[in-house]
């Protein structure tokens, strides 16, 4: 009877955990995108001490 | 027996629950809307964002309406039309509604503000403190004007939409703020005069409750005739087109003809069939918006294949 009892508030909270998984999966999923999106409409980015090909071969000119 | 009791009282709310704190009908034409918003923007936006920032806003509704579901749950319980929602029916706590509610808006704003940028998380926010606040804790039991003030917050949605794109708020944007906020008035006062029993008993200010419904089949009427100018001024803006003319002008044609035959009757005809022409009004008036903003979307498409008639 307990065990009966237990299993059915489990089953109940089943559906809710996984709803709220699947929710938490779908956000990272949509934050991963949007991360990506973002850091590639920055453009190329250069640190100071980044020197491009094409830069470096500039003095030797 | 005690087993049985004890499930009774701790019922486990499922997921699908906690998801009808956010009004997912109310949810749908927000999302909708401020869709249209931001499609019909003369700035394109990739579609990860433009996805994120719909989502976003949807959320965003949906919170507020959980805090609205947490503040009315007392006169919900008591109209026929709200007592099978999550509070009043017993399933969810108004402490969750609360929380959920909470937790959602500030989740929706910030994230609004990341992926577009903070003028549409700002209308966000506002939008939320607007509906939950403004609305739902001050107006809806205060005064009749309740409906029309409160439709401000159901207009936000396609200008933050055209912000998430532009980044600003221009007169396209404030047409279609004004063409729902217009609208509102008519289509709820269209529902509360069949609806009678349910604001009468919670005693929620309705103009009908408050004024009679004599003033309210006048005020249907008012309200109409002033949509009808705003609707069709759209059209003549940098968004409208062949198409929304188009609609407008038969969807604005048929919303004046109900509305006048509203303002005609009086209680004995409309007693006699069942409210038949009011009825008739408010499901029209559905149609009404759908059909004018889906009408922008077939114009803004008509435009992307450089099909600009002028």
């Amino acid at each position: 009877m307990a065990i009966k009892a237990e299993h059915e508030i489990h089953t109940r909270r089943f559906s809710r955990n996984l709803g709220v998984g699947l929710t938490l999966a779908g956000f990272v999923v949509l934050l991963l995108a949007l991360s990506v999106v973002k850091v590639k409409q920055l453009g190329t980015m250069q640190a100071f001490d980044q020197v491009s090909g094409s830069e470096r071969s500039e003095p030797q000119k | 027996m005690s087993d049985t009791n004890a499930t009774d009282m701790e019922y486990e709310a499922g997921f699908g629950d906690y998801f009808a704190l956010l009004k997912p009908r109310v949810m749908s034409l927000v999302i909708f809307t401020a869709l249209v918003g931001l499609l019909v923007a003369p700035v394109a936006v990739h579609p990860v964002v433009a996805l994120s920032s719909i989502l976003f806003i949807g959320i965003g509704a949906g919170a507020s309406g959980a805090l609205n579901m947490w503040w009315d749950a007392d006169i919900d319980a008591v109209m026929k039309r709200t007592a099978k929602r999550p509070v009043p029916s017993g399933r969810v706590t108004a402490q969750d509604a609360l929380a959920i509610g909470v937790a959602l808006s500030g989740m929706a704003v910030v994230m609004l503000a990341l992926a577009a940028n903070l003028l549409a998380a700002g209308l966000l926010a506002f939008t939320i403190f607007f509906y939950a606040v403004i609305y739902t804790m001050w107006l809806k039991r205060w005064t009749p004007q309740n409906i029309v003030i409160g439709g401000a917050a159901g207009a936000f949605p396609p200008v933050i939409g055209w912000a998430v794109a532009t980044g600003s708020v221009s007169i396209e944007s404030l047409l279609m703020f004004a063409l729902i906020f217009m609208w509102t008035p008519p289509h709820f006062w269209a529902l509360a005069l069949f609806m009678r029993a349910d604001y009468d008993t919670a005693g929620v200010p309705m103009l009908t409750v408050t004024h009679g419904r004599r003033v309210t089949r006048n005020h249907v009427l008012i309200y109409t005739l002033l949509l009808v100018p705003v609707a069709i001024g759209l059209g003549l803006t940098s968004i409208g087109g062949p198409a929304y003319l188009a609609v407008s002008v038969v969807m604005n044609a048929l919303f004046l003809k109900g509305a006048f035959a509203i303002w005609r009757r009086d209680e004995t005809q409309a007693e006699a069939d069942n409210y038949r022409t009011e009825r008739q009004v408010f499901r029209l008036s559905l149609y009404y918006l759908f059909l004018h903003f889906s009408a922008l979307l077939v114009d803004a498409t008509l435009r992307g294949f450089g099909l600009e008639i002028w």
